[in-house]
């Protein structure tokens, strides 16, 4: 993949000139055409102006080039005050000479044509302000008043032909603007004689929210974005979205980043999110979604880290009322800085400047982490397409970024089918996925919590219960017995009722242990009493073969006196 | 010459002095006639009370944004005032008259 950078010459080898604007630059990959000029084209009110004046500015202030303003609309008091709010110190680059603001008033009712005319003295005007200030830059801003202004249309036309060739003999990058035609890009037609580039910008209603957008028509010589893309007028100025790179080329980490739930990390492999991960908690309403955010945001600022919570649903106050309430104490990290909590509502703005919003504080905050909590509120600003494109913008921009991003969604129903998608159409683009359920039974609903998925880690497939008290957040197992998931009481009864059948049977087998010990007690003290017989039994023989030796001697005896009293032979 | 000529041209104001100023861009061919249309057109009805003066721009090209000058040749009216601006090389006699108000609008 050929990667863009904004230089001066672009890859076709169109040299490029950086507007500063944020995000057309890369959309346009890399800029204005250097040394031409760009037409801007779209009705009253969509910005026309400004993106002129602010790529005068920013050429002046940042980039180093000088530029000229010629209106032909507004005073250059006017022009001043306009910008005023922007920032853009217009009157200070004016006086520094940087900015040579030149308005162009032509009253027709005091104009009166007697003959052959040209418009040189505005070729002198110009080029005598370009010299002034040494421009390179010049802005024609609403040039087609001059023919309104000026009688012969024929002579407008041959005269601005001329104008635009000579701005390019000047070298100058020049940005026209003109009023948007009913059919035609500009009322008059000026896409005729500028075709180098030709951008224009759109203001209409969507959902009773206000979205503007950018196109550009073309670009000769380069590649560029054909999208509408959204973009967004507020106190900076100018933006064109994406503001982000549009490529996947972001680098991941192997680093892990706590959930600020131990048991949870427990489930993620042992240690976490990855660092500059995407992570969805889903869950219906009242699941626990914005608590495993809190923890997570705790997490982050325990450690030292910057986290930026994006509620828009809840208040700060709210939320640290809430949070407080199962035992996350986050004014501290509020007080050192670490945490800073954005509540805004969805729908008070259209997506893009909520984009936009998050691109800014992210810019000023730097966090490690992005909570936004939850998304689901913005399905009601736009349709499924705009919204999972904004999101898939954020996603972008946060990996890109390497910030670990956290979003809750809201899912409806509770069916397993409706609990696997979001509304939001956003998971694919997730790299970890928490589902949070709610289970009914037994006159109570509990909460479970799996992870659906996880990518690149060993995760857990096991269910946990949930459980919220004032001192956090507790994961448990759930009682898988007997084919059937509990939690709750129903577990908790079900452990005793175990636990019940466990101390009978101990019980048992007790009792059981006794009668044999009793049952061999018994018979040891048989076998006692019979030895006592069998020594009785020996004692008895041994007697009798005695007393029996002793006849058979005894005997003997008395038969030999006998035979000796016989005389016997 | 009508019947309204005299309203406009009122003979208190007569000794009033015209001062004109032509604004051309170099001496182009454009430039000379306009001139010499206007130093006709002055010898005629205002003779002995005008003042022309001729503005290069060229020579002098911020007086283009001071006096608003986008078109050339434009001749202003400076005084008497109100100011008006006339453009073109001043051919059409009868414009350039209505233009300086020495004959009536239509």
């Amino acid at each position: 993949m050929q990667t863009e950078s904004p230089n001066e010459t672009g890859r076709t080898g169109i040299a490029k000139c950086r507007t500063g604007i944020r995000g057309l630059d890369e959309i346009t990959g890399g800029g204005l055409p250097r040394g031409r000029p760009t037409l801007i084209g779209g009705a009253a009110g969509c910005g026309k102006t400004l993106l002129a004046m602010e790529f005068i500015v920013r050429g002046a202030r940042e980039l180093d080039e000088p530029g000229v303003f010629m209106a032909f609309e507004e005073s250059e008091e006017e022009l001043i005050a306009n910008v005023e709010s922007l920032g853009f110190a217009l009157g200070t680059l004016v006086e520094e000479n940087r900015i040579l603001l030149d308005s162009v008033r032509i009253e027709r009712g005091e104009i009166e044509e007697t003959g052959e005319y040209d418009l040189e003295g505005l070729f002198v005007r110009l080029g005598s302000a370009i010299a002034e200030v040494g421009a390179k830059r010049v802005a024609l801003d609403g040039i087609d008043a001059l023919f309104a202004a000026l009688p012969s249309e024929a002579i407008v036309r041959a005269e601005l032909r001329r104008l635009f060739r000579w701005l390019k003999d000047q070298g100058v990058t020049a940005v026209i603007t003109g009023e948007q035609g009913e059919k035609t890009l500009t009322r008059h037609g000026l896409e005729e004689y500028v075709s180098d580039c030709v951008i224009f910008l759109d203001h209409r209603m969507s959902n009773q929210v206000a979205t503007r957008r950018l196109r550009i028509v073309k670009y000769r010589g380069s590649r560029h974005g054909t999208n509408e893309y959204p973009t967004l007028i507020d106190e900076a100025g100018f933006s064109v979205l994406p503001i982000s790179s549009l490529s996947l080329s972001h680098r991941v980490s192997r680093e892990r980043v706590s959930t600020g739930i131990p048991r949870l990390d427990a489930m993620l492999g042992g240690r976490g999110y990855y660092k500059g991960s995407s992570v969805l908690v889903s869950g219906t309403s009242g699941a626990g979604k914005s608590s495993i955010a809190t923890a997570f945001a705790d997490g982050i600022c325990r450690q030292g880290e910057r986290c930026l919570l994006w509620s828009s649903e809840e208040s700060p106050d709210q939320i640290l009322r809430n949070m407080a309430s199962i035992g996350f104490d986050l004014q501290p990290h509020i007080d050192r800085g670490l945490l800073v909590c954005h509540a805004v509502r969805p729908t008070l703005y259209g997506l893009e400047n909520h984009l936009v919003g998050l691109h800014r504080l992210v810019e000023s905050i730097r966090p490690a982490a992005v909570v936004l909590d939850p998304i689901t509120g913005f399905a009601a600003v736009g349709d499924t397409a705009e919204v999972k494109t904004m999101l898939t913008r954020i996603i972008d921009f946060l990996k890109g970024a390497g910030i670990t991003a956290l979003f809750t969604s809201l899912t409806q129903g509770a069916e397993p089918t409706q609990l696997e998608r979001t509304d939001e159409g956003v998971s694919s683009l997730i790299d970890t996925w928490l589902l949070l359920q709610m289970v009914q039974s037994a006159g109570e609903r509990n909460r479970l919590l799996y992870v659906l998925k996880s990518r690149g880690m060993a995760h857990s497939s096991q269910v946990r219960e949930f459980m919220l008290d004032n001192e956090g957040i507790h994961l448990s197992d759930v009682y898988t017995g007997a084919g059937e998931i509990l939690t709750g009481a129903a577990r908790v009864a079900q452990e005793t009722r175990d636990q019940a059948d466990n101390l009978a049977a101990r019980k048992a087998h007790e009792r059981e242990q006794r009668a044999l010990e009793l049952k061999r007690r018994d018979l040891m003290a048989r076998i006692q009493v019979l030895e006592a017989q069998l020594a009785g039994i020996d004692e008895g023989a041994a007697l009798a073969k005695t007393e029996e030796a002793q006849r058979v001697a005894v005997s003997a005896h008395n038969e030999a006196v006998m035979i000796n009293a016989r005389g016997a032979d | 010459m009508n019947q309204t000529d005299t309203t406009l041209y009122d003979p208190e104001e007569a000794e009033v002095g015209w001062c004109l100023r032509l604004y051309v861009a170099g001496q182009s061919p454009r430039s000379l006639r306009a001139f010499e249309n206007l130093k006709a057109l002055c010898e005629t009805h205002l003779a002995g009370r005008y003042d022309i003066e001729i503005v290069d721009l060229l020579e002098n090209p911020r007086l283009a944004r001071g006096d608003q000058i986008v078109a050339v040749p434009t001749l202003v009216r400076k005084l008497p005032e109100p100011v008006r601006k006339i453009i073109g090389d001043l051919s059409n006699t009868e414009r350039v008259l209505v233009g300086l108000d020495l004959r009536p609008r239509r």
